[in-house]
């Protein structure tokens, strides 16, 4: 190697080091200001669901499922709405229309998620309180998921501004996987007298299918650690309730929440416990998207 | 090339030298409470307007962060709406002064479209609505106070903050004064564990002046100055002398000049006595050390702090809709800001 080469080398080297270097910088971190909060209460911490700052009594159990829930609505929506907008923009729209359609879906990533959350809060959870709630409940308020009092701000509004967030996440990266599937591909499957819908369901989406789940997978990441407009619109109780429409909080808001007034050491330790919970579920949440990806790229081979 | 570079280097150094001014001008810097912020970044402004060679820098990051700010004297001064306590201030290392520098006052707004008349409610009721005791508005405690009145039968959703604020630490002080139940269950600070079935959390005076406007049957507590901006309906209650206030700048005022002996361990106004007071108000408070590290900085800090407790300093609060100390309590601030080595 030359000289230029070492010294190249070495760059690309040190810039890779320092990123797992602040990965487990952060790790060590959280784990040394959550340690009073772990010594106190163990792992139980985890499973308990009482958040009481007066009498130090804390437990993230409801925090941790009102992330997972808005989550995995978000996704949801977003997956099964991103995946038909990119299929309608690399293979159905003519380019006069992709063109700007690209250009607006992106654009919404741009907004700041402050503007989402006031949008939700008076917008959007009126919206449901009025519309959307009782509709999904007269249809199906015989299960526990859509039952009881409709206050508006809930999981499922939280759900819904997520989705919104992560749906131009999706939809771009959705639609170069698709993009860049072998138009060879296409033209095979056409010359066998498939319909174009057929194409893109047999042949574009299964062929795309790892990159698509990628892209899940980013917007997954995004949504379980949305903040500012999370908070304005869930409610923000620590409460574990069946009911979508019920008031919830996520690990996040706690946090942005109750971090700039705390005092006592137990209490800013929780909280910090917290941030390390988060940071756990998001590694937990990727390596197992990780593995699937792995597995779908295996069965392939 | 080079020697034109350094004639213009030159001539830059000459124009800098002439346009600063031969004083520099010296910055304080103060941290905490955000429920100060407009009132202090209105008299600050003013006081850089009439002392060009000072300004102070106010970093509005909660309560909290100022007290953290000030112990580790990375500010001249903290600001926090409830005053450090012993702990705190023993992390503190060296003797703090605690003076009080405004006043707020906890209105309850509410959203009954179709009920005009203002809704009159007993501090016990209130008590028993955030209890979860009181669940509907056409219940007959609420409708026997209310003579006249269609009360709709509408759910009460009782909207708090989510974040820990000085507001919180108000409201649930005043819940404790009246009621031992909730003294006992739920207890007094910035963030509590809500006890009704029907509470839902909102971040910041205006996320629950928000929530609560587009919610038909919500009830919650904001600042004074977001329900004068706002405009919204806030309910009369009924003071400890059996009067029936409105959450008002007179009203609070009205308690805290009830008890001008106010000092930082024993410095809660609710629930006052007096005909006019208002029962949800409190102090927010600056702290500062008794021998401040700089003292050139110190007369600096003096000067301002004493102009702010000042009746020059406490006249910029109705502008933005806060609440001016009563002036035996500004002689009560200036008495302790004395005591400070300048």
């Amino acid at each position: 190697m030359s000289p230029a080469d070492r010294g190249f080398a070495a760059i690309v080297y040190g810039g890779s080091v320092l990123f797992a270097l602040l990965i487990a910088g952060l790790f060590v971190e959280l784990v040394l200001g959550s340690w009073p909060s772990i010594a106190a209460f163990g792992p139980s911490f985890i499973w308990k669901s009482s958040w009481d700052p007066i009498t130090s009594k804390f437990g993230a159990l409801p925090m941790i499922y009102g992330t997972v829930v808005t989550s995995f609505i978000a996704i949801a929506l977003a997956a099964f709405v991103g995946i038909m907008a990119a299929v309608f923009l690399a293979d159905f729209a003519p380019r006069w229309l992709a063109t700007p359609l690209s250009f607006l879906i992106e654009l919404l990533a741009a907004v700041p998620s402050v503007v989402y959350g006031l949008w939700g809060l008076f917008v959007l959870a009126p919206f449901v309180r009025t519309t959307i709630g009782p509709a999904l409940q007269h249809a199906l308020g015989w299960t526990p998921l859509f039952s009881g009092p409709i206050y508006g701000v809930g999981l499922l509004t939280a759900g819904i501004i997520l989705a919104l967030m992560i749906v131009p996440t999706v939809t771009a990266i959705s639609r170069d996987v698709i993009a860049a599937i072998p138009r060879d591909l296409r033209e095979a499957s056409a010359s066998l007298g498939t319909t174009k819908w057929e194409t893109a369901t047999r042949v574009v989406l299964p062929a795309a299918r790892v990159g698509i789940f990628g892209a899940c997978v980013l917007g997954l990441g995004r949504a379980l650690g949305e903040t500012i407009a999370v908070t304005m619109v869930i409610g923000n109780r620590p409460e574990i309730s069946a009911s979508l429409f019920a008031p919830s909080y996520t690990l996040a808001s706690v946090i942005a929440n109750e971090f700039t007034e705390a005092t006592t050491g137990i209490y800013i330790s929780a909280l910090i416990e917290l941030g390390l919970i988060l940071f756990v579920v998001s590694i937990i949440v990727n390596a197992l998207a990780r593995l699937m990806i792995w597995s779908v790229r295996g069965s392939r081979a | 090339m080079i020697g034109s570079f350094i004639r213009r280097f030159a001539a830059l150094a000459v124009v800098a030298a002439v346009t600063l001014p031969a004083a520099a001008a010296t910055q304080l810097t103060g941290a905490g409470s955000s429920f100060d912020y407009p009132f202090f970044s209105k008299a600050f402004y003013i006081y850089n307007q009439k002392n060009p060679d000072v300004t102070v820098n106010y970093q509005s990051i909660g309560s909290g962060g100022g007290i953290q700010q000030f112990t580790a004297k990375n500010v001249d001064f903290g600001a926090t709406d409830v005053p450090m306590n012993q702990e705190e201030l023993a992390r503190a290392g060296q003797p703090v002064l605690q003076i009080p520098v405004t006043l707020g006052g906890a209105a309850v707004a509410y959203n009954l479209p179709d009920v005009k008349a203002t809704i009159r409610l007993t501090r016990q009721v209130l008590v028993d609505i955030y209890l979860g005791k009181v669940l509907k508005w056409n219940d007959p405690l609420i409708a026997k106070l209310n003579h006249g009145v269609n009360l709709p039968d509408m759910p009460i959703v009782v909207v708090h903050r989510s974040d820990g604020s000085g507001t919180s630490y108000i409201f649930t002080d005043f819940l404790s004064h009246v009621s031992p139940e909730w003294k006992s269950k739920v207890g007094v600070g910035k963030s509590v564990s809500w006890p009704a079935p029907s509470s839902v959390g909102a971040k910041g005076n205006e996320g629950v002046a928000g929530q609560v406007k587009s919610t038909p049957g919500a009830i919650g507590y904001v600042e004074l100055a977001y329900v004068i901006e706002n405009h919204m309906p806030a309910v009369m209650l009924q003071n400890r002398g059996g009067k029936w206030v409105t959450c008002s700048q007179d009203t609070v005022a009205a308690a805290a000049a009830t008890r001008p002996e106010v000092d930082p361990t024993n410095f809660s106004i609710v629930d006052a006595t007096g005909a006019n007071s208002y029962p949800i108000s409190g102090y927010s408070w600056v702290v500062v050390y008794k021998k401040p590290p700089d003292s050139a900085r110190a007369k600096i800090l003096y000067n301002v702090l004493s102009w702010l407790v000042g009746s020059q300093g406490q006249a910029n609060a109705k502008s933005v809709d806060y609440v001016p100390l009563p002036e035996n309590v500004q002689a009560a601030a200036q008495a302790t800001l004395k005591q400070m080595q300048h």
